[in-house]
């Protein structure tokens, strides 16, 4: 294999534990996927960072492939909700669904009641609701090109399944936590999540990643959204594990006709955190837009890699991604607008902005576009910049102070992304969160 | 300098032989000025003559370097302070070319720096409800939009809006001593107005206002005490609200040409 790094002999152990721990009934088909998958995963293996592998060019994850991680993850003490409120957004309106440590926490999780609105773990609904599953589980993300989601498809099991009804609308969002708790040995956790929003639905979906531990491990997720004609599905997604962790994240999302997708990511925490997002706009009229900030210091490392593909005509896809990153800290923004051929009447801009308080922090911020339709209107943009020192000094010389006045400027860089988030107590919490993150961080270089 | 010094006596500004400039160009080439609370000051003279940058140099613009004389204000070194100690102290500069600030409310900035400049005279910070009440009123006095106010400081306004918001600001503030640079370039004939009444308001015993600018046009709204022309860094000449009648008329060349002519200026 041209782009693989040996994978150690600890997935197949882990995989052989895996398997014999599962209950024996079950359809064959998804037994055939994880099987699949493990194989695909070998020879796969996880990518480098060596030239010729575009999609893995900037973000190197040998310290991900070196390192062991113990299967199954046991959360060492018993994790409660008020230990989850801590750390993740909270709103007693919220239907809320925990995982911890990768596995189905009943005792934590609401139960969602509601006429036309299915909510479960994946392993239960494997088996109770085999057609939808069937029809889109691993289906969209498909991991013949790609080790880290070959490798959570092998160990397919606990995760998030949201079904909502044609016609039918979830009033309140609903919140998927997966929480890391400390364990004896650094583990794994392979979340998953599918999506199915049937015609002309309506839903708001947060998924946060959160922890409670400060030690390494490593969170391999992936998450498919499918979103059904004339449907609108918000979704977020909340990246806030601890410093020393690795996160790598793959979502696909495939929308139908007239639909609207709507994404916001905030990224803030992970070693290592890498957003693999792949957006299919796949009938025509159909528009997403993707918003995100991502907040970085210390050693810290975050790759977008983003790539909306227009195969239909008249879509809209915007994207809108900034950067704040401080320390030695390195952001990678990579990603394509693809235009295929017949999506005529395509309507797609992206745009990177970045803002670098330190200057050892650096960003490699490619935003591309591939065009083979006509009549299509496209633009992208990247910026990389510094604290603009006249707006200090104008802020100054109303009497605020260069920590207050550059905070100030920090956060107004920042609302133009949070201003968008449409939960109101999200964006408290991502606003309060990012206020924090910004004290935090070395300001008064300005002066 | 105390938050006390109010109480000195004798000039609220000196400047002294100030020599002034950027890396290895000098601007300001020995300025001399003397502003009393009380007095409004008019500043006028030639494009590139270093008008904004004595405005810039007396808010404090880390750029500018001063190489020569000194700047006294309230009996004290001015120059020692950083620019937000001068703010607090009562310096306020209506800026040429006001910045914008993406993302950054009117309303939190204004109540941010008013509470800094309020815990800076040892006056009890206004409570939410109370600056509001007082940012509406003057919002109203300067006749600005209340949604203009809503976006982010400066951002995507006109070249008019900049500069009624730069007054909205300072009467907020409530500085002792203004420094309004070409406040009036800009401005259609009502904002003038308003501008203009904006500073007469403001005007009185305990503050003292410098107006840069080139038309004489705003000084009929606002009669100045003095009127003093710049020219290549110096203050060449000194007088009352008919020298700049007489600008406005005759232009600068008979000053200059008297100045080559060794004719005696310095005030
Ligand atoms: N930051 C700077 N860097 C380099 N040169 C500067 C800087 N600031 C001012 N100058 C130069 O100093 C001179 C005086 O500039 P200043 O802005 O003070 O003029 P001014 O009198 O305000 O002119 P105007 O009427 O056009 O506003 C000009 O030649 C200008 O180019
Ligand atoms: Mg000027």
């Amino acid at each position: 294999m041209p782009h693989a790094l040996a994978t150690p002999d600890s997935y197949l152990t882990d995989f052989r534990t895996f398997e014999t721990s599962l209950p024996d009934e079950g359809p064959d088909w998804i037994r055939e996927v994880r099987q699949q998958a493990l194989a695909r995963f070998r020879e796969l293996g996880f990518p480098t960072a060596r030239r010729g592998n575009e999609k893995w060019k900037y973000t190197n994850v040998r310290p991900i492939a070196d390192a062991t991680f113990s299967y199954p993850f046991d959360a060492g003490a018993e994790v409660n909700l008020a230990d989850i409120r801590s750390v993740a957004p909270w709103d007693d309106g919220w239907a809320t669904v925990v995982f911890v440590n990768g596995r189905y926490s009943p005792a934590l999780s609401t139960v969602v009641a509601l006429d036309g609105v299915r909510v479960t773990n994946l392993e239960e609904a494997v088996r109770a609701d085999g057609d939808v599953i069937e029809r889109h589980l691993a289906r969209h993300a498909t991991f013949e090109d790609d080790g880290f989601t070959a490798l959570n498809t092998a160990f397919l099991r606990d995760g998030a399944f949201v079904h909502v009804s044609e016609g039918e609308s979830l009033q309140s969002p609903l919140h998927l936590i997966f929480v890391t708790a400390e364990g004896a040995e650094p583990g794994v956790s392979y979340p998953r999540t599918l999506i199915v929003a049937g015609a002309r639905s309506e839903l708001t979906v947060i998924e946060s990643y959160v922890s409670l531990s400060s030690s390494r491990y490593l969170t391999d997720a992936v998450t498919e959204i499918v979103i059904g004609d004339g449907a609108q599905v918000d979704h977020y997604k909340l990246l806030l594990e601890s410093e020393g962790a690795f996160h790598v994240a793959t979502s696909r999302v495939y929308q139908s006709e007239d639909s609207v997708f709507t994404s916001t990511s905030y990224a803030r925490g992970a070693a290592i955190a890498r957003n693999d997002i792949r957006v299919l706009l796949d009938a025509p009229g159909s528009s997403c837009t993707l918003n995100g900030l991502y907040l970085t210091s210390g050693s810290q490392h975050i790759d977008n890699y983003i790539n909306i593909e227009h195969a239909k005509p008249h879509g809209t896809s915007r994207l809108f991604y900034k950067g704040i990153l401080d320390g030695e800290s390195k952001a990678v923004f990579g990603g394509t607008v693809l235009v295929q051929p017949g999506a005529d009447k395509t309507d797609a801009y992206q745009e990177d902005k970045n803002l670098l308080l330190s200057e050892k922090a650096e960003v490699a911020s490619k935003p591309s576009l591939e065009i083979y339709a006509d009549d299509v209107k496209c633009g992208h943009g990247a910026t990389a910049g510094t604290i603009a020192e006249d707006a200090i000094f104008y802020m100054r010389s109303r009497g605020l102070d260069v920590e207050t006045a550059t905070a100030f400027l920090i956060e107004g860089f920042a609302s133009g992304i949070l201003d968008k988030v449409r939960v109101q107590p999200l964006r408290a919490f991502l606003e309060k969160l990012t206020a924090k993150a910004l004290r935090g961080s070395r300001f008064g270089q300005a002066s | 300098m105390s938050a006390r010094a109010g109480n000195h006596k004798g000039p609220l500004l000196e400047v002294r032989d100030l020599h002034a400039g950027v890396g290895e160009v000098e601007i300001l080439k020995g300025l001399n000025l003397t502003v009393n609370l009380g007095e409004v000051h008019a500043v006028m003279g030639p494009n590139g003559s270093g008008k904004s940058t004595l405005a810039n140099v007396l808010a404090g613009k880390p750029e500018y370097k001063v190489t020569a004389g000194e700047v006294i204000y309230e009996g004290s070194n001015l120059l020692k302070l950083t620019p937000d100690k001068r703010a607090l102290n009562g310096i306020f500069l209506a800026f040429q070319y006001p910045v914008e600030l993406p993302g950054v409310r009117e309303r939190e900035f204004m109540k941010t720096a008013l509470d800094a400049i309020r815990e800076h005279r040892g006056l009890e910070k206004l409570s939410v409800r109370e600056f509001n009440k007082l940012f509406q009123e003057k919002i109203a006095q300067m006749e600005m939009s209340p949604d203009l106010v809503k976006r982010s400081v400066n951002e995507g306004f006109s070249g008019g809006e900049k500069k009624r918001n730069e007054i909205l600001q300072m009467v907020v503030l409530e500085p002792k001593l203004a420094l309004l640079d070409e406040t009036d370039s800009g401005l259609d004939i009502d904002a003038l107005k308003v501008v203009a009444n904006g500073v007469n308001k403001f005007r009185g015993p305990s503050r003292a206002i410098v107006i840069v600018t080139h038309y004489q046009r705003i000084l009929d709204y606002i009669t100045p005490d003095f009127v003093h022309v710049l020219i290549d860094g110096r203050i060449v000449r000194s007088g009352g609200h008919e020298l700049a009648l007489e600008l406005e008329a005759k232009g600068y060349e008979w000053i200059k040409e008297a100045i080559e002519s060794g004719e005696q200026v310095s005030v």
